[in-house]
């Protein structure tokens, strides 16, 4: 008997109900406090899934205000005052509710200081507002951030304290965290057996939740089932077996002193969920925080928010008491700023990308200097030396780029190939490239499905278009793949240089990058020239230089003859702007915990 | 409300007190047999032995009697599922700790059999079985399941070990073909120097070319594991065929003890059972299959302790053994051990412990735990509190309280809910027993209560406490093995910490007080492998489990017990130096 074999992938659900739509707070379901909801789009069909009701943050009077100018234009303004009485306020919400294509002119009139156009994420309101006073924290090309105060918001009587979802849910997950309470007081062997039980609840709904993540992501069927459910059931298996191995020390300090440690739990977590793989990252997130005790707000991503929620419900059917696990879906710059500014929240975990990243801390270190760990963007090196198994470099290169329609924080989307070797490189990975097959994702023997919605779409279109005008030789894909549905084609390009916006810029899509490199020293220097450092590969046969350059490269993750290779006891993290801190492995189960010295006088010491 | 397997679920919805699980009636005993290779193999001698239900005296069973060659075979069985490339040593550590966690699961859903054949086997009290003895048994597979994938070796940055000498260059070189290749310059110099003169001299000098030669080969010699640029990093990995040998006071949970860290760190096992008690070995030897363990890894050969048991630890193709069990046998196990083939060794032996109940402690709770210690399990537990040292001020009070707990002790009917007390395992224990008692008297002892055999009984004796006992005394120093509490008197700290630790045995101790200070102090000065402090028999999953000095040798359960279990293999690559 050896492992088990991979279980035969099923027919997908064919008339897939969406059961759970709300926000899920003590292990009931809420409406939202404002009656909003957002819908949830098959990116393969542009068509409406269900509405999903959207949690939302405390009213406040300071505005936090984020202006993020993307490549393509779009200038995203987030609002915390959407719902307020405050007539003034509201205006700032709601003036001209129609989208303003015209990016430029709301950058301009922001630098001006005194008037904001810009287009509300998610809204596509066109905002204006006079009097406004302006900080810019960060002044890079593709972002920018501010914050604005009002000087006038109207009388403040009008400015009525109601308590939004984020703070319901922050309250509950209090609540269950107080000392005495049901959670703090279970055997530690108690919360792994339950995080087994959440394990072999999923086991049960795989079909379901594989199904759906499929339909929602976008994403090939027969990976959600085997590679991103097989994930989950296996990091809470890992995480549930933790629980009860966390162990303090006991501390040979000087004087007649008696000195042991604890770990404890650290509070609340709000743990803020990207969308390219929605439930795997879910667990990495719950996985760890509830092993080592604590508790959780959960906000989904806006696109992909239906595989939390179920996982709500077997939350709830597993048997963790009620305000453990919560879960708000709802927008980045309303939920999520309200979980990573929030001053109850002691742990703020996310991963995405690397302007979202800085938000987060930046907003962490404004309130309440909450523990934060990041995953963030890459763009990841890939070596491949003369003497590498060809064959299997071109496979793992292919796979490491092209896996989810490039949607990986960790893909190869710098390959680095040894100038002996290059062309014949190149030319299989077109040929593997253009095997590709597009289609709907829940369809049997597709590759590749959509993009995750238009907005990533087009950026990625547009970065394609740059690298032809930069001069990078297209060799086959390079433009969008039929009329309905986010879809790109599978595009590789060669004889890129290093400053290359492809080269550069984290492209999220199917989109391969292959450089060449002459000596070992010079791929090292290059492979490390980013501001990233999630994950490196490197292909060769020569133990030597395995290892030197695994050694040599600024990577939290470096994978020598294979890619992508994650597993549940391995700690996963980025270096540089990649992120900060790891998850999973042992080390992501300690980020979760707070770690106390208790020092006792006694009357004498004895070794 | 209880399942249908007896056990009792957790939470009552209605807010009822759950029902006591029920022994399963006239349970039939399905597994006799020798389990090897997951299949039931008759012993090669044709011999069998008759296992008896000590509270009634009568025949369970016949159990086939393993000897030399059936353990012959079931090491075969267990090298050949530990050979590289074997199911066994592929299996992700994952799915090793899943196969465990699926052996909990089955030992839930047969909790009360198991529990039912434990209390026919053994004469323990059911309920005990059934929740202490298989509660344990489950935590601890569970436990050891989840640490199967989280045996990590480390990477360790290994260089140049030798400071002073890396500093110089001079003599720090990697060998390379041609003896002068790597001579750097003022060596070289030298040398040529001797050269020069042999050549002149040869006849005088002959000598002393070879001293000079011979030193600077020398040189190379010492150097030539001094490198610079090395990757270390260490494996840990499964020993390979682990030895059990299980005692027959805890006769499901010694084996769980070894059997979930040895399966958990990837080893095989040939397991054998006291010859008293082997039902619920054998029992589970049938779940391990039904688990699908792959055949080899677990295996069960029933027998006799100077048969089997010298077999497993003398043997020279078993790897590792464990033994519970009796001081002077496990002497006999170690010595074995060294005499074959040098197997690791982990021994959890006897106790004499002590139990000190300061002035200041709270009293009830003290003479509760106290009563507990000595008398659970019939006093059949290494563990037992058999020195009880109580403060002159409270002696008096703290006797009269513990024999009235003594003389309202339930014995009885093991199956009996109300029972709290069984017979002893066997006639030899049980004329051990009462033969300590009587030593007791007559070396002037006070007999409180108890002190004989229950008269309408076989093996069944009396709660027994004995006041005024001093150290010299045999019931203070011997292991008695037998529900006989020994209560001494002490004054100060410093005097009951000498004399507590004034024995061979080192397994468990036991402090009662209030003041943390006094607490802290016992707690470090005591010489066990355990201390209790408000509390006794205080067992843990996660806490490791051993004694000091002639009381044992490691650690069982805990993250310790996977150091037993495991090999640490260091790994070193040379790089290239010219490497960045």
């Amino acid at each position: 008997m050896s492992s088990p074999a991979q279980p035969e992938i099923p027919a997908p659900l064919a008339n897939l109900k969406i059961q759970y739509t709300k926000i899920f707070i003590n292990n009931e379901w809420h409406d939202s406090v404002s009656g909003k909801k957002f819908p949830v789009i098959n990116p393969a069909t542009e068509e409406v899934i269900c509405h999903v009701e959207e949690g939302d943050k405390e009213i406040s009077k300071k505005l936090f205000i984020t202006l993020c100018h993307w490549n393509v234009g779009l200038v995203m303004i987030v609002n915390q005052d959407f719902e307020s009485k405050d007539p003034a306020a509201r205006a700032f919400s709601y003036q001209g509710n129609f989208g303003s294509q015209d990016k430029k002119g709301g950058l301009e009139q922001v630098k001006g200081k005194q008037e904001v156009s810009a287009v509300v994420h998610g809204h596509l309101a066109c905002l204006m507002y006079r009097n406004c006073e302006t900080t810019v924290l960060s002044k890079r090309n593709e972002l920018q951030t501010m914050y604005l105060t009002l000087e006038q918001t109207g009388p403040s009587a009008s400015m009525s304290p109601m308590l939004a979802d984020v703070d319901k849910a922050v309250k509950a997950a209090r609540q269950a965290f107080q000392i005495g309470s049901t959670w703090r007081t279970m055997d530690a062997s108690e919360r792994g057996r339950l995080l087994n039980k959440l394990a072999d609840l999923m086991e049960r709904d795989r079909l379901l939740l594989a199904t759906m993540e499929a339909l929602k992501g976008g994403k090939v069927f027969a990976n959600a089932y085997l590679a991103d459910l097989g994930g989950c059931i296996k990091a809470l298996k890992y995480c549930a077996g933790w629980a009860d191995k966390i162990h303090g020390q006991t501390i040979p300090s000087d004087g007649d002193i008696f000195t042991y440690t604890r770990r404890e739990p650290i509070g609340v977590c709000g743990q803020i969920i990207p969308w390219n793989f929605p439930l795997l990252m879910f667990i990495w997130k719950i996985g760890p925080a509830l092993a080592c005790g604590n508790t959780v707000i959960v906000k989904p991503a806006e696109q992909t928010p239906l595989t939390a929620l179920h996982m709500a419900s077997l939350v709830k059917e597993a048997g963790f008491p009620p305000g453990v696990v919560n879960i708000v879906p709802g927008y980045g710059p309303t939920a999520g700023a309200a979980i990573s500014s929030h001053m109850d929240i002691d742990k703020v975990a996310f991963t995405g990308s690397t302007q979202v990243g800085k938000l987060i801390k930046e907003a962490a270190g404004k309130s309440n200097l909450k523990r934060v760990t990041l995953e963030l963007g890459g763009k990841s090196p890939c070596i491949v030396f003369a003497d590498a198994d060809l064959n299997m470099a071109v496979e793992f290169a292919h796979h490491g780029v092209f896996y989810h329609q490039g949607q990986c924080c960790v893909a190869a989307s710098r390959i680095f190939v040894e100038e002996s070797v290059y062309d014949e490189f190149v030319k299989r990975s077109v040929e593997r490239a253009k095997k590709y097959v597009l289609g709907n994702p829940l369809t049997a023997g597709i590759n590749q499905g959509p993009q995750i919605d238009k907005e990533q779409h087009d950026k990625i279109l547009d970065l394609i278009e740059s690298g032809k005008k930069e001069g990078a030789k297209l060799e086959c894909g390079g433009g969008r793949w039929g009329n309905k549905g986010f879809f790109v084609q599978p595009t590789v390009f060669t004889n890129v240089s290093d400053e290359m916006r492809i080269a550069k810029e984290e492209i999220f899509g199917p989109v391969q990058q292959i450089m060449k490199f002459k000596t070992i020293d010079d791929v090292i220097k290059r492979a490390n020239n980013t501001s990233y450092g999630l994950a490196a590969g490197v292909f060769t046969k020569d133990l030597d230089k395995a290892v030197t350059v695994s050694s040599a490269l600024q990577a939290g993750v470096v994978w020598v003859n294979c890619y992508m290779v994650l597993s549940a006891q391995c700690p996963f993290g980025g270096f540089k702007m990649s992120g900060n801190g790891r998850e999973l492995g042992e080390h992501g189960i300690y980020e979760y915990t707070e770690l106390k010295t208790v020092a006792m006088k006694i009357s004498q010491k004895n070794s | 409300m209880a399942t249908t397997n007896g056990a009792v679920e957790n939470g009552q919805p209605d807010g009822k007190p759950p029902a006591l699980p029920r022994p399963i009636r006239n349970l039939e005993v399905k597994f006799t047999k020798i389990f090897i290779n997951n299949s039931w193999h008759e012993s090669k001698s044709g011999k069998k032995f008759a296992t008896y239900n000590p509270s009634t005296l009568e025949k369970i069973c016949e159990v086939e009697e393993g000897d030399k060659p059936d353990v012959d075979k079931a090491v075969e069985a267990a090298q050949a599922a530990f050979q590289r490339d074997s199911p066994w040593r592929q299996l992700d550590a994952l799915r090793r700790g899943q196969l465990l966690h699926q052996l909990a699961d089955l030992l839930e859903r047969d909790r009360a059999i198991l529990a039912t054949l434990e209390t026919m086997d053994t004469g323990k009290p059911f309920l005990h079985a059934f929740f202490m003895d298989l509660e344990g048994c489950i935590k601890t597979f569970r436990y050891f399941a989840g640490w199967a994938d989280k045996i990590q070796g480390r990477t360790i940055p290994a260089g140049n070990s030798i400071p002073a000498l890396s500093s110089g260059h001079v003599f720090v070189q990697q060998i390379r073909p041609g003896i002068f290749a790597d001579f750097s310059i003022p060596v070289f110099v030298v040398f040529f120097f001797f050269f020069f003169f042999f050549f002149f001299f040869f006849f005088f000098f002959f000598f002393f070319f070879f001293f000079f030669f011979f030193f600077f080969f020398h040189v190379k010699f010492l150097f030539v594991c001094v490198y610079n640029n090395v990757v270390c990093f260490t494996r840990h990995e499964p020993i390979g065929v682990c030895g059990a040998i299980t005692p027959w006071n805890f006769p499901l949970l010694m084996l769980a003890w070894k059997l979930a860290p040895a399966l958990c760190c990837g080893n095989t096992v040939v397991l054998k059972p006291a010859e008293q008690t082997p039902l619920t070995a054998l029992y589970l030897g049938s779940l391990i299959k039904e688990v699908g363990f792959p055949p080899g890894v677990v295996n069960i050969v029933p027998g006799f302790g100077p048969t089997v048991g010298a077999a497993i630890s003398s043997h020279p193709q078993i790897n590792k053994i464990a033994f519970t069990g009796s001081t002077e046998v496990g002497k006999l196990v170690k010595e074995a051990a060294s005499r074959s083939n040098l197997k690791r060794v982990t021994l959890e032996l006897g106790g004499k412990n002590p139990c000190i109940v300061c002035a200041d402690a709270d009293l009830d709770l003290a003479v509760e735990c106290a009563h507990q210690g000595v008398f659970f399990n019939q006093g059949q537990c290494c563990t037992a509190a058999s020195r009880v040292f109580v403060e002159e001020q409270v002696y008096g009070e703290f006797v009269r309280r513990s024999v009235e707990y003594a003389k309202k002790r339930p014995v009885g009917d093991p199956f009996d809910a109300k029972t709290e007390q069984g017979p002893q395992i066997d006639q030899k224990q049980f004329d051990k027993i009462l033969e300590l008692i009587e030593s007791g008297k007559k070396e002037g002892a006070k007999l409180e209560c108890g002190g004989s055999a229950m008269e309408d009984r076989g093996l069944f004796i009396k709660p027994t406490v004995f006041s005024d006992v001093t150290d010299n005394m045999r019931i203070a120093k011997e292991e008695i093995f037998g529900p006989v509490q020994p209560i001494l008197k002490f004054k100060n700290l410093e005097e009951v910490i000498k004399r507590a630790n004034s024995t061979d045995y080192g397994l468990t101790a036991a402090v009662f007080t209030k003041n943390l200070d006094k607490a802290l102090k016992l707690a470090s000065a005591l010489e066990s492998g355990t201390v209790w402090i408000n509390c006794y028999n205080a067992f843990y999953t996660h806490a490791p489990f051993g004694g000091f000095k002639m009381s044992g040798n490691g650690r069982e359960l805990g993250e310790y017990a996977l150091a037993e279990y495991t090999e640490v293999k260091t790994v070193t690559i040379k790089l290239n130096d010219k490497n960045p």
